[in-house]
């Protein structure tokens, strides 16, 4: 077993990555400006750059999804449980002994157990919360009539924001995470480059050579 | 074959007719032709008919071509007699409508209501100070508006509507009659104005098809005793108002005149402040060309006029209209254009004198740097307001009204009219108004509002010539037939006045966060989920989600930093 860095992530995989980012950014900066939480920028520019962004973003998880299941990506995604109590033990023991991370990226794995879990439960339950409050919450014009009271739309608008929050904390969360082990850079590169450093036997280190995805010896 | 008959038949039919008039006129057959004759009477009746080498003008009559209307004119009356000659029906409509009748059926409370029957937070009540009060009447000597006024066509009043002259006015005390020679000294107009003698004949033969704002303003304008008194959304400043100050009515905009919106219909006006079109029943199911009906925004701009500044924009500004009315966002402030209006009138301390004689007080400095009174003896203490900020209510338009005799409980700030609607109706929009603040006189015992008597020179009674609740109170609730327990007191109340008129440009209407904000313009209004305004439950429980993450992640760093730190010295 040899590691080796290996072009982990693709173009696309690096590009949906970095505009969600950038996106997510800025529905942060202009929701927390509609919900009130600060006054920078007029309300009416903050509606506007929350809607085109929010548009934007959904059409890139369209995107997303469709590559993701023709690519066989997806899989990357599913939650499993072998290993997750090893993960979950070094992050609330280990980590404050100096210990190496228990999980080795592979190539078909490159989450660990517990990351899978947790971008499972982003994608299948705070994403579509979001999306969907959302699209109702842009569409108000069209069932609004039949909410007198405002009951819907404030039910709808509160998922919402609750909806925004969680994810806010998973940002945070997924932030922190990468000073942890090697270091923010070295986490950060790899979504930059797209070469992570990966265990490999010798043939999928002669697979990976001969499909031109690793990255030559610096040394 | 069938023309040549045609103009055979057509011939002989001549003849036998232009011989028949000769006969009749007894004139020799011989001497005139009897195509002549014809011709004769033709000329006669068209003997002013305008010529192709005229000027065309807009109306099909010249009034002053008109025999009848060369006066000599005695009184208003006589000039209506001479307008009927011709518009024999034109009187039958002016008296069914408001503007005669001082009186509105509101169908939807069962209230009977108009100036005749209510009482305001202004002046009080028209009865037993007709002549003053009439004087903005559509007609002529209403002296007791106890009953109505008789069915005599001649007393409607024409001119006042339809004079172009610019010369016709009524006098504020001649139950409205106009000031004529000689004209008494120190009589005033109902705008306030010395009066002067009015030419009746210039006056009938100027009249004009629809009236115009100077017709409409000369009272409208002055309600409730001055100029933008009484609703602070229509004053003098509308005869020539900037953009600014109104974006339909200025020349230098769509320079629309009243009757643009309130379109009339045999003499009756759309729109009231009884029954306000809040909402446009039928802006929906009109063709193209049909005659609007109602005076209200949406039945031009429609209920989705926004455009921008930017498509998204646009289709959320229209997502407002089926809860917030145009008016507010449209007129973020009335009184514009240096007219106040009144905001607070306490008559409470009216009659008090200085060395036995009334005084008045004026400390409001209006912008033109017009001093307008503060007390006067006659009518006690009052506030004023230039640019006020509307009071935005629930509305569906219908207003219920404390009537003379319905009981109130002096303890609290009285509503004289309350505003009917609220957020679980579809009819209903976030509206605005003026609050009028006012303290009134009411019977201390019976616990009703009390009419007051403060015209009337001469009477022994009227408060603005004597000074004595007393006696004022007792003379107007024996006048209206009152039961008076002879004692009273003053009660606190609000008046609420739909503000519609005074749109101003599309780029001072409020901005987003006039109340997408925290103790915004619509604070007091619930019902209606307005982000922006305060957080709500999933953005707290949200905020503590993220602050237990953001705290979680700190601890850990912490115990993290230590924890090396241990190992490194291990």
């Amino acid at each position: 077993m040899a590691e080796r860095y290996v072009k982990v992530y693709t173009r696309f995989n690096r590009v949906w990555h970095w505009s969600q980012m950038v996106s997510i950014m800025l529905l942060f900066f202009t929701g927390a400006r509609l919900l009130g939480l600060h006054q920078i920028g007029p309300f009416g520019l903050a509606v506007t750059v929350h809607t085109v962004v929010a548009l934007a973003l959904l059409l890139l998880w369209a995107f997303a999804t469709f590559w993701l299941f023709t690519t066989e990506g997806w899989k990357q995604f599913i939650p499993r449980i072998a290993g997750f109590a090893k993960v979950a033990r070094f992050y609330a023991y280990g980590v404050f002994k100096g210990e190496e991370h228990p999980y080795h990226k592979t190539y078909e794995r490159r989450h660990n157990p517990l990351q899978a879990a947790a971008y499972f439960a982003l994608k299948m339950a705070l994403f579509p919360a979001i999306w969907i409050s959302g699209l109702l919450y842009l569409t108000y014009g069209v069932w609004g009539a039949n909410d007198l009271g405002s009951a819907m739309l404030t039910l709808i608008a509160n998922i919402h924001v609750l909806a925004a929050f969680a994810i806010a904390s998973f940002v945070v969360v997924h932030i922190y995470l990468l000073t942890i082990g090697h270091g923010f850079r070295e986490h950060v590169r790899p979504m930059i480059t797209g070469y992570d450093k990966i265990d490999l036997c010798p043939e999928g280190e002669a697979y990976f050579a001969k499909q031109g995805k690793l990255k030559p010896l610096e040394d | 074959m069938k023309l040549r008959t045609l103009r055979v038949t057509a011939f002989v039919s001549a003849v036998v007719l232009g011989a028949g008039g000769a006969f009749a006129q007894s004139t020799p057959a011989g001497e005139e032709t009897p195509a002549a004759g014809a011709m004769s009477i033709a000329s006669d009746l068209a003997a002013k008919a305008a010529h192709m080498s005229d000027p065309v003008v807009e109306s099909t009559a010249d009034h002053s071509k008109f025999d009848v209307l060369k006066g000599p004119f005695k009184s208003g009356p006589e000039v209506t007699a001479a307008c009927l000659s011709c518009h024999t029906e034109a009187s039958n409509q002016v008296m069914h409508s408001v503007h005669w009748k001082w009186e509105y059926q509101n169908e939807s409370t069962g209230q009977t209501l108009g100036k005749a029957h209510e009482l305001n937070a202004f002046c009080g009540n028209v009865a037993s100070n007709e002549v003053r009060c009439t004087s903005c009447h559509t007609g002529y000597d209403w002296e007791d508006v106890r009953a109505p006024m008789p069915d005599d066509p001649t007393k409607v009043d024409c001119l006042v509507c339809h004079d172009t002259s610019g010369q016709y006015a009524k006098q504020d005390n001649l139950a409205g009659n106009p000031p004529l020679e000689p004209v008494a000294e120190k009589a005033k107009t109902i705008t306030g104005k010395a009066a002067w003698a009015v030419d009746l004949i210039k006056a009938a033969q100027s009249v004009g098809p629809e009236p115009s704002r100077e017709n409409c303003g000369n009272c409208h304008f002055y309600g409730g005793g001055g100029d933008n008194v009484k609703h602070g959304d229509l004053s003098s400043a509308l005869f020539d108002p900037t953009p600014h100050v109104d974006v339909h009515m200025s020349k230098d905009g769509a320079n629309m005149q009243c009757a643009d919106c309130h379109v009339s219909d045999k003499h009756v006006f759309a729109g009231s402040r009884y029954e306000t079109d809040v909402v446009d029943p039928h802006a929906g199911d009109m063709k193209p060309g049909q005659p609007r009906e109602v005076a209200s925004c949406t039945s031009c701009h429609t209920d989705a006029p926004h455009k921008g500044p930017n498509p998204i924009l646009g289709m959320k500004l229209n997502d407002h209209t089926d809860r917030v009315a145009c008016q507010t966002c449209h007129i973020p402030e009335f009184a514009k254009g240096g007219v106040a209006t009144k905001t607070v009138w306490d008559w409470s301390t009216a009659g008090k004198l200085k060395d036995g004689k009334p005084y008045s007080e004026e400390e409001f400095v209006q912008s033109d740097g017009k001093h307008l009174h503060t007390y006067l003896s006659t009518k006690g203490d009052f506030e004023w307001g230039e640019n006020v900020t509307p009071y935005y209510a629930w509305s569906n338009g219908v207003m219920t009204y404390t009537l003379p005799e319905t009981e109130i409980d002096p303890t609290q700030t009285l509503e004289i009219n309350s505003i009917g609607g609220g957020a679980e109706d579809p009819n209903s929009r976030i509206f605005p108004f003026k609050r009028m603040i006012g303290k009134q006189a009411y019977d201390a015992e019976r616990k009703v509002l009390a009419y007051n008597n403060v015209y009337g020179p001469g009477n022994g009674t009227a408060l603005w010539s004597y000074f004595d609740w007393e006696k004022s109170l007792k003379a107007g609730m024996d006048y209206a037939g009152v039961e008076y327990s002879g004692k009273f007191d003053f009660v606190s109340t609000y008046m609420y006045w739909p503000i519609t008129h005074m749109v101003g440009p599309e780029d001072e209407a409020l901005k987003c966060d006039s109340c997408h904000a925290k103790d915004g313009r619509l604070a007091n209004i619930a019902g209606v989920y307005m982000p922006g305004s305060g957080i709500g439950i999933g953005g707290k429980l949200g905020l503590v989600i993220f602050l237990l993450a953001a705290l979680g992640v700190a601890g850990h760093g912490v115990l993290r930093l230590f924890g090396k730190k241990g190992a490194h010295h291990g």
